[in-house]
């Protein structure tokens, strides 16, 4: 039987990492990841989980365990936040070109010093290089359901890719909303056991990551890289079947909101993406031609879906909850680069905002669309990179 | 799982137990980028690196009629290029010997003698 | 007890590798094979052995063998072992089989923590006293006064006594051996893969051209080691210290050997200094004191 719960969404996504049958969980503490991991080790402490909790002494070592398990034949899971993820950065490396379907939730948190607990995306979009699929919820039906669909996506055999499911510490985090939980068995038939790429088999002895020379190391690169198409062909797929079976989908790459004859589009990744929507409502009651486009996946990006929502609008107003020192809003670098190649394109305005925790509240939403759109009336964008409510 | 299919890759008869002797199917290298396996997954093969006796500077000689079996020159070996036949006579594989002479060093009757290579 | 005779004549390491010639890991890798048998998972940071299993598409391993990241083989293996446990994998003897560096240093947190959760598997440290596989730097388990690339005057601090900070662990099994001494190391793992919990072997591996000694020497040079005592061979077994064979009868400081006929022997002690060489004999000493303490609990 299929069931309403109001959780945080910490608990959600450990109530995803029980449904997903993960078998073995390797994780450290941080906040604001703490409450996934505790809800886990309830779980399995009270036989309702059948998985074995390794409570490892760091976040590199719940990786490099995660690893381990999987090529010991188990499907993993893990969760960290901020410093956790970076410090385990050198074995996101390694768990992507070990093609190693193992699922993460990042619960986002800034990055210090100074100590900073609360929510922006430098942790996770830091980590865009290193051949993970990113998802960014919006909500905690999200999380649920995305990290369902991460092992479907992750565990196809023209994918082998690990993945993070990113949310708003928090946010998200820590705020309690209703979520469907489906019924176990039919998450079971949507998603099947675990079948290993390879495995380490003492009946079948190979060696995996010996030296390679470069006479072969770029195509074994190129495999990660058609692996990730594959998963781009995938995602949409995968998140209408689970609509279809459960009831909630998720937009596949990106949750779009009155984009259709819209002439400015807010594009944003997480919660800002919620807001959005409700400033859309707001200002097409003042008779604004607003639209919201949510990127909800990361990596793979979306290219071929902003190329096809930038057609029909003359401006992109564009919200960043990271800044890559030297450059801008990573969103809005890969916004750019997609639609390069096309002819007629809109004008983009990107806007820095939310870093550290603060707030980005619809007001501040609304000043950046009104700005955007005195750039369209002046037909230039006057300041490409703007930060938002700055205490100047 | 997509590793069973190395075997096709590499047409090796994948066995777990490898006696030198017997080493009879070798691995073959991939020629072309989908011979490859998704992820480097390498085969157990003598000759990894190829033919290490061609290192060598010294090739230890073993006076067999002098030799009592005991063991001591095949233990120490590192790279298992002593042979023992069903008396524990030890015989060595210069293929791979790389000539350290330790089966030498270490003979308690000292008949091991280390030779010039392209000397004789 | 292992007897020569009884090993078995299957190699799991397979000649025509890329070892260095006398290579001390390479004697060690066969030993373990020999004690464990194909039914052995290794786990392999960085280290020499990552290097001399050749490189894709061939291996010298003919059992199966994860390599991973520097620091992580106990974690790897902590998940390895997990995943085994979760299927129901029997019988199966998980190896964490790291050099110097990626055990005293690089990798001492994650083998401490593995250790303080009681991960069931084997660690083997294989030590050369130094990072081999990068070309000889110091590592922790470098002998006071030895030379490598970062310690050219010398390495001015005492080796790091891991095996005493695992028996701190309180872990089931903690011993020490030597490749010149390979039926105890046999024996040694052996008894370790009957053991439930961590156990943790340190297994002296003495490397010709770190060390600076002709290839032939690699044998006898951890002979000498154990002989004049700079490395003992024991067992810490379930909390209880005992000397092995010959380490035992060697409490007597008149029946070690000088640790001149050690260090003269060896290229990286060439420019030891006299008030060196007295350090070195006092910590020797020093050792020994506790180690009668240990064993005799005086």
């Amino acid at each position: 039987m299929s069931k309403v719960i109001v959780e945080t969404g910490n608990r959600i996504a450990g109530f995803a990492c029980q449904a997903a049958r993960a078998e073995v969980i390797a994780a450290y503490p941080i906040t604001p990841q703490t409450t996934v991991v505790e809800q886990i080790a309830e779980l399995v402490e009270a036989g309702k989980m059948d998985a074995k909790y390794i409570r490892v002494e760091s976040e590199h070592s719940a990786m490099a365990a995660c690893i381990g398990a999987a090529v010991g034949g188990a499907r993993t899971f893990t969760a960290t936040s901020s410093h956790g993820l970076a410090l385990m950065h050198e074995m996101l490396h390694w768990a992507s070109a070990s093609r190693l379907p193992i699922v993460m939730a990042v619960v986002n948190r800034a990055m210090g010093p100074s100590w900073n607990i609360w929510a922006d995306f430098s942790d996770s979009l830091s980590q865009r290089d290193t051949g993970w699929i990113q998802y960014y919820c919006a909500d905690n039906q999200e999380i649920f359901d995305t990290i369902i669909q991460a092992y479907k996506l992750c565990e196809d055999k023209s994918v082998f890719m690990p993945a993070m499911v990113c949310f708003e510490g928090f946010i998200l985090s820590h705020t309690s909303m209703p979520v469907n939980i489906p019924d176990q068995k039919e998450i079971d038939d949507f998603l099947p056991p675990y079948n290993p790429p390879w495995l380490m088999d003492v009946d079948n002895p190979i060696t995996h990551g010996n030296i390679v020379y470069p006479d072969w190391y770029m195509e074994f690169r190129y495999f990660m890289y058609e692996a990730m198409e594959n998963a781009r062909k995938l995602i949409p797929e995968i998140d209408k079947e689970y609509g279809r079976r459960f009831g909630f989908e998720h937009g596949g790459h990106v949750e779009t909101y009155g984009c259709e004859d819209a002439e400015l589009l807010i594009l944003s990744m997480g919660t800002i993406g919620s807001e959005a929507k409700l400033v859309v409502d707001n200002l097409r009651k003042q008779g604004l031609n607003v639209g919201a486009a949510r990127v909800r996946v990361f990596r793979p990006f979306p290219k071929d879906e902003i190329v096809n929502l930038a057609k029909n609008a003359q401006m992109l107003t564009i919200i960043d909850r990271q800044v890559s020192y030297g450059m801008e809003g990573p969103l809005h670098t890969e916004v750019k680069a997609s639609l390069y190649s096309q002819t007629d394109s809109p004008l983009t305005a990107g806007f820095i905002a939310g870093l550290g925790g603060r707030d980005v509240t619809t007001q501040d939403i609304e000043k950046m669309v009104k700005k955007s759109l005195q750039y369209l009336k002046a037909g230039k964008v006057e300041k490409e990179v703007q930060w938002v409510g700055l205490r100047e | 799982m997509i590793y069973r299919g190395l075997a096709k890759y590499f047409n090796l008869r994948l066995a777990t137990t490898l006696l030198l002797t017997r080493m009879d199917t070798m691995a073959k290298a991939p020629q072309k980028m989908r011979d490859l396996p998704p992820t480097p997954l390498s085969c157990p093969r003598i000759a990894s690196t190829g033919k290490t006796g061609s290192w060598r500077t010294f090739r230890p000689i073993i006076n067999t009629e002098k030799c009592t079996h005991c063991q001591i020159c095949w233990i120490y070996c590192p790279e298992a290029c002593v042979e023992l036949d069903a008396t524990n006579l030890p015989k060595i594989n210069y293929d791979y010997c790389k000539g350290c002479g330790i089966c030498a060093h270490e003979c308690p009757l000292k008949i091991i003698q280390m030779e010039r290579e392209g000397v004789t | 007890m292992a007897t020569l005779k009884e090993l078995s004549k299957e190699e799991y390491f397979l000649p025509g590798n890329a070892t260095c010639a006398g290579c001390g890991a390479a004697i060690a890798i066969r030993l373990a094979h020999k004690a464990l048998g194909p039914r052995t998972v290794f786990v392999v940071p960085a280290c020499c052995t990552s290097v001399i299993q050749s490189a894709f598409p061939f291996t010298a391993f003919a059992t199966p063998c994860l390599n991973m990241a520097f620091e992580a083989a106990a974690a790897a293996a902590s998940g390895v072992v997990a995943a085994y446990e979760k299927r129901g994998v029997k019988d199966v003897a998980v190896l964490a089989w790291a050099g110097d560096g990626g055990t005293v240093d690089i990798g001492l947190q994650a083998l401490s923590g593995a250790a303080e959760r009681g991960t069931n598997f084997i660690y083997v440290c294989y030590d050369n006293e130094a990072y081999g596989n990068t070309g000889f730097q110091r590592s922790g388990a470098s002998p006071y006064g030895s030379q490598t690339t970062t310690t050219p005057t010398g390495k001015k601090e005492h080796k790091k006594d891991v095996p005493m900070i695992m028996a701190a662990h309180e872990i089931p099994y903690v011993a020490t051996a030597c490749i010149s001494y390979p039926l105890d190391f046999v024996n040694k793992l052996r008894k370790a893969k009957e053991m439930v919990g961590t156990k943790y072997i340190q297994v002296l591996t003495p490397c010709p051209p770190g060390w600076r000694y002709s290839t032939e020497r690699t044998i006898e040079m951890g002979r000498l080691a154990v002989q004049t005592g700079i490395w003992a061979l024991f067992e810490i077994e379930n909390g209880r210290f005992e000397l092995s064979s010959p380490s035992a009868g060697l409490v007597d400081k008149s029946k070690r050997k000088p640790i001149e006929e050690y260090v003269k022997e060896q290229g990286r002690f060439s420019q030891l200094t006299p008030e060196s060489l007295e350090e070195i004999k006092r910590w020797i000493d020093e050792t020994w004191e506790n180690y009668k303490k240990l064993q005799f609990n005086v």
